[in-house]
């Protein structure tokens, strides 16, 4: 067994960038290179541009809602960008970001909320499984993939996403648990932004912080700055690197903050003050690691000019794929439920096909 | 596998068939509690972790909705997992793996993503057990669009339904009667399988149906044999596969009696029996002599042993409602 006090998070969040955008010397943490910096950066102009164009489009009545990971995205781009090929993400429905980031089109992702199907993607072209919507349950199925790959023998790390809500939910527990047991290669990848919707987290849980919960089950945790991408970047790094070589699930916790209400369709004046809102502006991750590069005189500005472009276009095919009017057919809603489907099925799908024709006439 | 016939209990045949099909497909996966080198609290599982090995068939920590999340991820990943959930009402922590992804995932994905996932359920009373451990909860299942729902009665459905189901790329909710896992009764695997989806008639009669599945499969045996030393002509149909249901078949045999007894043990308030009324009466309504009759148990939590006999369906409680089905008209 592990010394206990391993297994225990920094008494601080691990930070690399101080809130100015300085590096911050950290003798364990490798800082990450210009490479893979510009890499980020370049996915968090064009995930900010996504969150940002998302949201027009459900004020254009185009999405049915859509929630935000806006001032997350450090978060998100490193939950992805730490990945090799054959690993797997399990994103929440406020990870959007995240799944674009592994190569999933936009559009496709957004079926969703646009209303056209529960899912648009498939989840083995880029090993994404379908975004979850119920909390938590989805660290279990991790456990399961990643369980798979290891009796396989395949090099496999799952990263497994969830909000500091879903650490009260069962599963969460469960999940954690099975992981260790089965010292299955899974990242728990917590993305604390302060509330459950309403609910603060004070309300969701009295542990001294989310990682703090890995040792009750053996798991390592650790807490990161959700704002200082080079951080998160690094600590992932390493917690998905100790999954793969053997060491087990480990558990991350980054803290950040959900800068907008939980959808367009939430209210957030009537739990939180902008007082509360207005100090996290200044710890935009964007911010800071612009203000990181620009002092490494890795970001010219022609460089920048090239990513905000590349962002544009982003945005411009989420427009033009979104508006375009697709007609899901009824008949699908019969058609995937059962590789063999039942006799019932076929009777009730001919009744719809049948009221279908009739409309038609 | 051998093909001379021999007496097994359901049990064994169960067991049996878990371990040809371990045999067969190395993505077969078995787990759940207790399920490893005791062999499961009823001895399904018996000898397939030293036979298979601890990756095979292996003990979880006791969390079911875990165990159903786990074979949630492991399906995703190529695996055929074949849970155990040890006891019906034990089963009820599962319940949101069950119904929000493993029943699913496959309609979300359009199609992508298959669950070919076992969850064996021993349901059901008649062995005295205490509460917790005599649910009858197939109604919960039956009712979940994605599910296949089956129930065997013989060791000989036991086997086959068990292979089918590892074999389906569909989940299904494998629904064991304990009070029937000690039955012995001649087995011969190279009888005609059953095939989920099939009901079958086990006792020819010609004066009225009796329909019942898994645990009152027995009774509604009994209840023919009882009523034949009567001179009334009972037809036993055993509907094994709940869904997806053989409406040809059980309406057929509806017809050729004109009247229809269903007998099942869980309550009968929004139940698997009603829905088999309803589908009969619906399709067989001019075949009809007599409205369709339901023998269920109570709409009351599972009783203690001391009082469980009141609550099962009886051979008396079956014979009465057989005597109800209006008769006078015929004479």
């Amino acid at each position: 067994m592990a010394d206990d006090r391993d297994l225990l998070p920094s008494e601080q969040p691990v930070q690399l960038l101080d809130a100015s955008g300085r590096p911050v010397d950290d003798p364990d943490l490798p800082f990450p290179d210009n490479g893979r910096l510009l890499a980020a950066y370049t996915a968090l102009v064009v995930g900010r541009r996504v969150n940002d164009q998302a949201g027009a489009l459900v004020r254009q009545g185009r999405l049915a809602v859509y929630p935000s990971s806006h001032g997350q995205e450090a978060c998100q781009v490193a939950a992805s960008l730490v990945l090799g090929e054959n690993d797997w993400l399990f994103p929440t429905y406020r990870d959007t970001v995240a799944v674009i980031t592994r190569g999933v089109d936009p559009v496709e992702v957004l079926t969703l909320l646009k209303g056209d199907w529960h899912a648009g993607y498939d989840p083995y072209a880029h090993r994404v499984a379908p975004q979850a919507t119920p909390l938590a349950t989805q660290l279990l199925h991790a456990v399961g993939v990643a369980h798979a790959a290891r009796l396989r023998g395949e090099d496999t790390v799952v990263m497994a996403l969830c909000g500091d809500g879903a650490t009260s939910e069962g599963d969460f527990h469960e999940a954690l648990n099975f992981a260790a047991v089965l010292k299955a290669p899974v990242v728990f990848f917590i993305q604390n932004n302060e509330y459950a919707i309403s609910v603060p987290l004070a309300r969701q849980t009295a542990a001294p912080s989310l990682a703090h919960k890995g040792i009750g089950y053996g798991v390592n945790g650790e807490r990161v700055d959700g704002n200082d991408t080079p951080a998160v970047l690094a600590v992932l790094e390493r917690a998905v690197g100790a999954a793969r070589s053997g060491g087990g699930p480990q558990l991350v916790e980054a803290h950040t903050y959900r800068m907008q209400a939980h959808t367009n369709a939430d209210d957030d004046t009537r739990y939180r003050s902008s007082d509360e809102v207005d100090p996290w502006v200044s710890r935009d991750p964007l911010v800071r690691l612009e203000a990181l590069l620009k002092r490494k005189r890795v970001l010219t500005r022609a460089r920048r000019e090239e990513i905000t472009g590349r962002a544009e276009a982003v945005a411009a095919a989420m427009r033009e794929g979104i508006s375009r009017d697709t007609d899901p057919h009824p008949s699908e809603l019969f058609a995937h439920l059962y590789a063999e489907p039942t006799p019932q099925l076929r009777e009730q799908a001919a009744v719809l096909a049948d009221e279908l024709s009739r409309e038609s006439d | 596998m051998a093909t001379d016939p021999t007496k097994l209990t359901m049990a064994q045949a169960l067991n049996r068939a878990l371990r040809d099909a371990m045999a067969q497909d190395g993505t077969v996966y078995v787990f759940g509690e207790d399920v490893g080198p005791l062999g499961g609290v009823f001895r399904i599982t018996d000898g397939l972790t030293a036979e298979f090995g601890e990756d095979r068939c292996f003990d979880t920590p006791l969390a079911e909705s875990g165990i159903a999340g786990l074979a949630v991820g492991m399906a995703m990943n190529g695996m055929r997992p074949v849970i155990e959930m040890q006891f019906d009402a034990f089963a009820y922590p599962a319940f949101e793996q069950v119904v929000s992804h493993i029943a699913k995932l496959r309609n979300r994905t359009r199609g992508r993503v298959s669950m070919p996932i076992v969850i064996r359920v021993p349901y059901a009373g008649g062995i005295g057990g205490v509460e917790h451990h005599c649910d009858s909860s197939e109604a919960y299942y039956a009712h979940t669009p994605g599910l296949k729902v089956v129930t065997p009665a013989t060791p000989a459905d036991a086997y086959h339904l068990l292979r089918e189901a590892i074999a389906s790329d569909d989940p299904v909710v494998f629904m064991e009667p304990k009070k029937l896992y000690w039955a012995k009764e001649e087995f011969d695997p190279a009888a005609p399988r059953p095939g989920i989806g099939t009901a079958v008639v086990r006792r020819p009669g010609t004066d009225a149906t009796l329909i019942a599945y898994g645990p009152s499969v027995p009774t509604a045996l009994e209840a023919a044999e009882a009523a034949a030393q009567e001179g009334r002509s009972l037809q036993v149909v055993d509907v094994r596969s709940i869904v997806p249901f053989d409406d040809e078949t059980v309406c057929a045999a509806v017809r050729s009696t004109g009247r229809a007894v269903v007998v099942a043990e869980a309550s009968g308030f929004a139940s698997v029996a009603s829905e088999i009324a309803a589908r009969v009466t619906e399709r067989c309504f001019h075949s009809l002599a007599a409205p369709v009759r339901r023998v269920t148990g109570f709409d009351i939590p599972f009783p203690p042993p001391k009082l469980e006999r009141h609550q099962l369906p009886s051979v008396d409680r079956v014979l009465d409602a057989v005597d109800d089905l209006q008769w006078e008209d015929d004479q």
